[in-house]
């Protein structure tokens, strides 16, 4: 954000821009110094802003058509398949556009994770990436109940009851979530109402983010500061634009793949079945972007201590820039690092899997061990392992490994940006 | 490139295996080739108009199938009945309706804009002329059970005798597709059971799959839509994506001569 000696050309525009500085936000943007070494991983910062809006724009379409009523939404929703035009694409897009939208940002999170993207001077751009990612969850959950199918009233009804863990007031706190004794009709329209809220948090979120960004600029495969704009940046437009919109379309391919041949391979096909207070289903399971944390829930024996242990998941991601006490941001350079990312990516997987099977047996004991794992990285790894870790040498700039002359010059090169 | 595809490939495939493993516990269903099917898949016509006829002189004595109506019968992607055999099958069937001008409820014959007439007025009438068991509305039956075509394939033909160490209540059946094996439908069909218009040979089996295509399409009434729209947009979006990769190969040599 240096200094804006952008001057528009027209009259017009010079007046308008004196006013509001519209043009120099967008000359900002245009020309905005990205390193052009990036790989394919950063390209999903643009295609979640693309989820994000396509979730707005179907979202208001099916609110046009939705009925938020226990009695007439999941009427209200077969309505939308069967009669409104297009009624079917545009809730397949919005259903599977919440699975494709957590892919990106597990795609987008765990490409932090590997090139120290959280690190200094971007731990408020991570922060608020974590604060976006649990409003999304809760968007997710709470879009979930509106079809008001069995594993919509049933999901609420577990996942509202975990609040009743917490000590003396935990009852009372699920009674006014809920506006009665059960998950019901108060609760599928506040639910409506904060499901319709969140994304547009998230949207001003998402401005922040993007600011926070636009301040250090973008960290890069090698994981150095750069001079901006040097020989190793690029203009945003059209360099990055392009690229981002290659792989925009790439991710909508498969997208695509889901809405129009798999459109319900990604839900439940309990949530066909008319919300029903009086049969429990065999199995309550969340959306498969949940399973993880919802594995290390009931891996723990105490449902308080569960719960502690499920927000705790995700809160550590928090201060995960504290934790991480190595200097050196990309894991191309942290050979020992590099093994541990890998083995946290397999574990999160796991948890995602046993977090689909009943919790018995050996699923249970599958689920904590790789609970603990869970949080022996966050906790005991990462920490030690800035202290102990030999790393290995750092290049200068991004050009330096291209030109030569670096000794790390074969990895480096295999994280340069190559486009073929 | 590779890295990216790999990683969607394998997440595909977990997730895919998840949804699988519920239905990987019961038995093996029965597989038959269901024409609605893939990239270009189609309904068979006269196998939807013969899947209507069971539908609606078998199952529709205990099944309801509100969310559809009789004009659906005659829209395109699905039974294609004419305007006229539609209006027909509506007017068969008598419609309460009202209140009229003196405050009074009256019946008439159905028109196409009608929903489908329900067996029972409400779920305890239904309970309480099965046994306590409610048949569930047929609507969106095949995507609100697991196995789906299959699995509802499967248990019509899945009707049993119990083997020994099982035993029955009182209208309770045997059915090996059935969760936990235990029914309170009877075996709704056997050979011969209607009289199919086009002469088709009514067999359990073709029955089976007659009625489970008539109620892919009463899941699914925009199905053929779909794929048929689905091919046309994945071409689009391939075609630009390959223009678009050139287009940014261009763009970049500029900086990669400069490197």
């Amino acid at each position: 954000m240096s200094d804006h000696d952008y001057r528009p050309k027209s009259k017009v525009g010079q007046w308008f821009n004196d006013r509001l500085p519209l043009l120099t936000l967008a000359n900002h943007l245009t020309d905005y110094p990205t390193p052009k070494n990036l790989n394919y991983w950063w390209t999903f910062g643009g295609i979640l802003t693309f989820c994000l809006i396509t979730q707005i724009v179907t979202g208001l379409t099916l609110a046009m058509h939705y009925i938020a009523h226990a009695d007439m939404a999941f009427e209200s929703v077969e309505h939308i398949m069967r009669d409104v035009n297009y009624g079917w694409l545009i809730r397949y897009i919005h259903a599977n556009g919440a699975s494709m939208f957590f892919l990106a940002v597990y795609i987008h999170i765990f490409r932090s994770l590997f090139y120290g993207s959280y690190k200094s001077p971007r731990e408020i751009i991570w922060i608020l990436g974590i604060i976006i990612y649990l409003l999304m969850m809760a968007a997710a959950f709470m879009g979930y109940v509106l079809p008001w199918g069995q594993m919509s009233f049933w999901g609420a009804t577990v996942i509202t009851n975990l609040f009743s863990a917490i000590p003396l007031v935990g009852e009372g706190i699920v009674t006014w979530l809920w506006g009665g004794y059960s998950v019901d009709n108060p609760t599928l329209t506040r639910f409506f109402t904060l499901h319709y809220l969140i994304p547009f948090l998230i949207l001003g979120l998402v401005v922040l983010h993007i600011w926070a960004l636009h301040v250090p600029g973008n960290n890069n495969p090698v994981g150095i500061d750069i001079k901006k704009p040097s020989k190793d940046t690029v203009p945003f437009h059209p360099y990055i634009v392009i690229k981002d919109g290659f792989a925009l379309l790439m991710f909508m391919i498969v997208f695509a793949f889901f809405v129009f041949y798999a459109p319900n391979i990604l839900g439940h096909a309990d949530n066909y079945i008319e919300a029903n207070p009086m049969v429990t289903p065999a199995h309550i399971v969340p959306e498969w972007y949940l399973l993880p944390f919802y594995a290390i829930l009931r891996s723990v024996p105490d449902k308080l201590l569960g719960v502690v242990a499920m927000l705790s998941a995700i809160l550590i991601l928090a201060i995960l820039p504290w934790l991480d006490t190595s200097k050196i941001r990309s894991a191309v350079f942290r050979p020992l690092y590099r093994q541990f990312y890998w083995i946290l990516v397999a574990d999160v997987l796991v948890l995602g899997y046993v977090g689909a099977m009943p919790a018995e047996g050996l699923y249970l004991l599958i689920a904590r061990v790789a609970t603990a794992y869970y949080f022996l990285h966050f906790l005991v790894i990462l920490p030690v392992l800035g202290f102990k870790e030999k790393t290995l040498p750092v290049p200068l700039s991004i050009t330096e490994p291209v030109l030569g002359g670096s000794p790390n010059l074969a990895a480096a090169r295999n994280k340069e940006s190559k486009i073929e | 490139m590779k890295n990216l595809s790999k990683l969607f490939s394998i997440i595909i495939i977990i997730f895919a295996s998840n949804s699988y493993s519920f239905a990987a516990e019961k038995v093996e269903y029965l597989k038959t080739d269901w024409s609605f099917k893939g990239l270009f898949g189609k309904f068979d016509r006269a196998s939807l108009q013969r899947g209507y006829q069971v539908y609606t002189e078998v199952c529709a004595s205990c099944h309801s199938m509100k969310y559809l109506s009789y004009r659906n019968l005659a829209e395109p992607g699905g039974p294609e009945f004419s305007e006229a055999q539609a209006k027909a099958i509506a007017a068969s069937f008598e419609v309460t309706d009202g209140p009229n001008s003196d405050g009074d409820m009256f019946t008439r014959p159905g028109k196409l804009s009608d929903k489908f007439v329900m067996p029972y007025d409400n779920v305890k009438a239904a309970q309480a002329a099965n046994g306590g068991a409610y048949p569930p509305d047929m609507s969106v039956l095949v995507k609100a059970r697991g196995g789906g075509v299959d699995y509802i394939y499967s248990l019509l033909q899945g009707y049993e005798e119990a083997p020994s160490n099982v035993s029955l209540d009182d209208g309770v059946y045997y059915n090996k597709y059935m969760y936990g094996n235990k029914i309170r439908m009877a075996a709704p069909l056997s050979d011969g059971l209607v009289e199919y218009g086009d002469g088709t040979n009514a067999t359990v089996e073709q029955m089976s799959k007659d009625v489970t295509t008539f109620l892919m399409w009463s899941a699914e009434p925009h199905l053929e839509a779909r794929h048929q729209m689905g091919f046309k947009a994945i071409v689009y979006l391939i075609i630009l994506t390959v223009l678009v990769y050139f287009s940014m190969k261009k763009i970049w040599s500029r900086v990669e001569s400069e490197v």
